[in-house]
């Protein structure tokens, strides 16, 4: 069993285009939620979003090459660079059959099914461009980072909802730490602010209208990100040996599904997901500093999160710091789960507990440490960030300095 | 057939689809249905709101601003069939007054 380093780290969201950028929002605590600008919102119920804004795609890809990628591709793919440049790593031929992409996404290339959709069914189009299906199928960015990188190893795409990053995350950590791969390119991806999907989520009725406020006791729903995070993980031997810097070690992951509502919580589910990572990482509840939470800002989610932590943690729950960094880049979907182990490794690299942002006051039912909008000067050395689906899938990962 | 007469069969055509709509949603015999019956006793849980509120709107054309987070917010209690039918006839009153306006 080989223990597994961070050895690259690359993130696209509404927080800026690198991980500096990141960095940066993060310890200051800003909240990059605003007025939705690429689409039309005047028909939406729900008009904020954590966009990416001023991204220009054109500067990131040849015309040729832009054609074919979807914006959650082009995501994944900038964030993919900065990964593999941070690492140091060289895909020679032989490194290229023994690394593996393992991509989360919830939904794919949504901007592509929204808009040839809207064409044949809204339009009447008579055709659509050929590209339309390499576009929006789920897999593609998976198969473009492997495609850049000329990776031959193990690809797929995982998806599971708003935990589809840490479950393709925790697979990806598996098959180094089981030495199938020895090096796993792996993170997630999702842009799904499109007017299609909009309307979908203001049916659910569960979206702020003012912004994301996790824990907080006006707390009004969730607010939608977008972007991506990738990593690269080898094995820490393998990494030592190369002089690669060492970002941070995943010690654990753990899943559960909740098999009770498509879209409530459960708070079993959630906690048998941190108990099994704990398990799985051989770490005590003692041992965990920080947990970046799920944190929706729904009434549901926060509420739920809290009490599983309570029963996970024991005591230990109120001498942890917990805090959504959801409140600051949005919910990413599919993407999530890989902002949130980015923001984490970042936050455990730098010694600083990312903060939840427009925090206003407490939830008696929300009674933990959650770091309202300041970023917390402290040194630690174990972190869980959780992800808990719609549909009850839950997966844990556990992070180490 | 005067002004009162026409709107006060409107009002109850108003109350038979909202009665269908929430029989059909909590599939319960519409006629145990009365005002004071509580959408909590017909076991009508979070998911099945969001589908009374999206055929309310459907059947209305109207807009009903509810958020699961903030019930409050919407201006329309959805307690008991009586809120709902009263809640509804208000933002149909209100909808015709911003279409004659």
């Amino acid at each position: 069993m080989n223990r597994v380093a961070i050895t690259g780290l690359g993130a696209v969201s509404a927080l800026g285009v690198d991980v500096r950028a990141h960095s940066e929002a993060l310890r200051a605590g800003r909240c990059a939620i605003g007025p939705i600008t690429n689409i039309a919102t005047e028909e939406l119920v729900t008009k904020i979003a954590a966009e990416v804004r001023g991204f220009d795609p054109a500067s990131y890809f040849e015309s040729g090459k832009l054609a074919l990628l979807d914006r959650c591709a082009q995501f994944a793919l900038i964030a993919t660079r900065e990964a593999i440049a941070g690492s140091g790593l060289v895909f020679h031929d032989e490194l290229r059959a023994r690394a593996a992409v393992v991509i989360g996404a919830g939904v794919g290339g949504q901007v592509t099914l929204d808009e040839n959709y809207y064409r044949v069914y809204g339009q009447g189009a008579k055709r659509l461009h050929p590209f339309t299906i390499p576009k929006l199928m789920i897999s593609a960015a998976a198969s473009h980072i492997t495609m850049e990188l000329g990776i031959t190893g193990p690809s797929f795409t995982v998806a599971s909802a708003c935990a589809s990053a840490n479950h393709a995350i925790g697979i990806a950590f598996q098959m180094v730490r089981a030495g199938s791969v020895d090096v796993a390119v792996t993170g997630g991806t999702e842009a799904t602010i499109t007017f299609g999907t909009m309307k979908g989520w203001d049916a659910l009725r569960v979206m702020a209208p003012d912004t994301c406020r996790p824990f907080s006791h006006d707390r009004k729903g969730m607010v939608l990100g977008e972007g991506a995070a990738v990593m690269v993980l080898e094995g820490l031997e393998r990494a030592q040996a190369r002089g690669a810097e060492i970002l941070g070690e995943i010690v654990g992951f753990g899943m559960s599904s909740d098999a009770g509502d498509i879209v409530l919580p459960s708070a079993d589910g959630a906690a048998a997901a941190m108990r099994a990572c704990l398990a799985d990482a051989g770490l005590a509840p003692g041992d965990v500093n920080y947990i970046n939470a799920h944190g929706t800002g729904t009434a549901a989610n926060d509420v739920t999160e809290t009490k599983a932590i309570h029963m996970v943690m024991g005591e230990h729950a109120r001498r942890l710091a917990v805090s959504s960094t959801k409140s600051m880049h949005g919910h990413a979907l599919g993407a999530a789960g890989a902002l949130e182990l980015a923001a984490t490794v970042i936050a455990i690299r730098e010694s600083f507990i990312p903060p939840t942002a427009n925090f206003t006051a407490p939830d008696p039912q929300c009674d933990l440490d959650y770091v309202p909008n300041e970023a917390r000067a402290q040194r630690f050395d174990v972190a869980l960030s959780n992800s808990f689906a719609f549909g009850g899938q839950n997966a844990v990962l556990a992070l180490r300095r | 057939m005067s002004l009162d007469q026409k709107e006060k069969i409107d009002s109850a055509g108003i109350e038979s689809d909202i009665l269908d709509i929430i029989a059909k949603q909590a599939k319960v015999d519409r006629a145990k249905l009365t005002r004071r019956t509580a959408l909590a006793e017909l076991n009508i849980q979070s998911l099945d709101l969001v589908e009374i509120i999206f055929a309310l709107e459907d059947t209305f054309d109207l807009e009903v601003p509810y958020n699961a987070n903030d019930p409050k917010s919407a201006g329309v209690s959805f307690e008991n069939v009586g809120d709902v039918i009263d809640g509804v006839a208000k933002l149909i009153a209100e909808r015709d007054a911003r279409k004659t306006a």
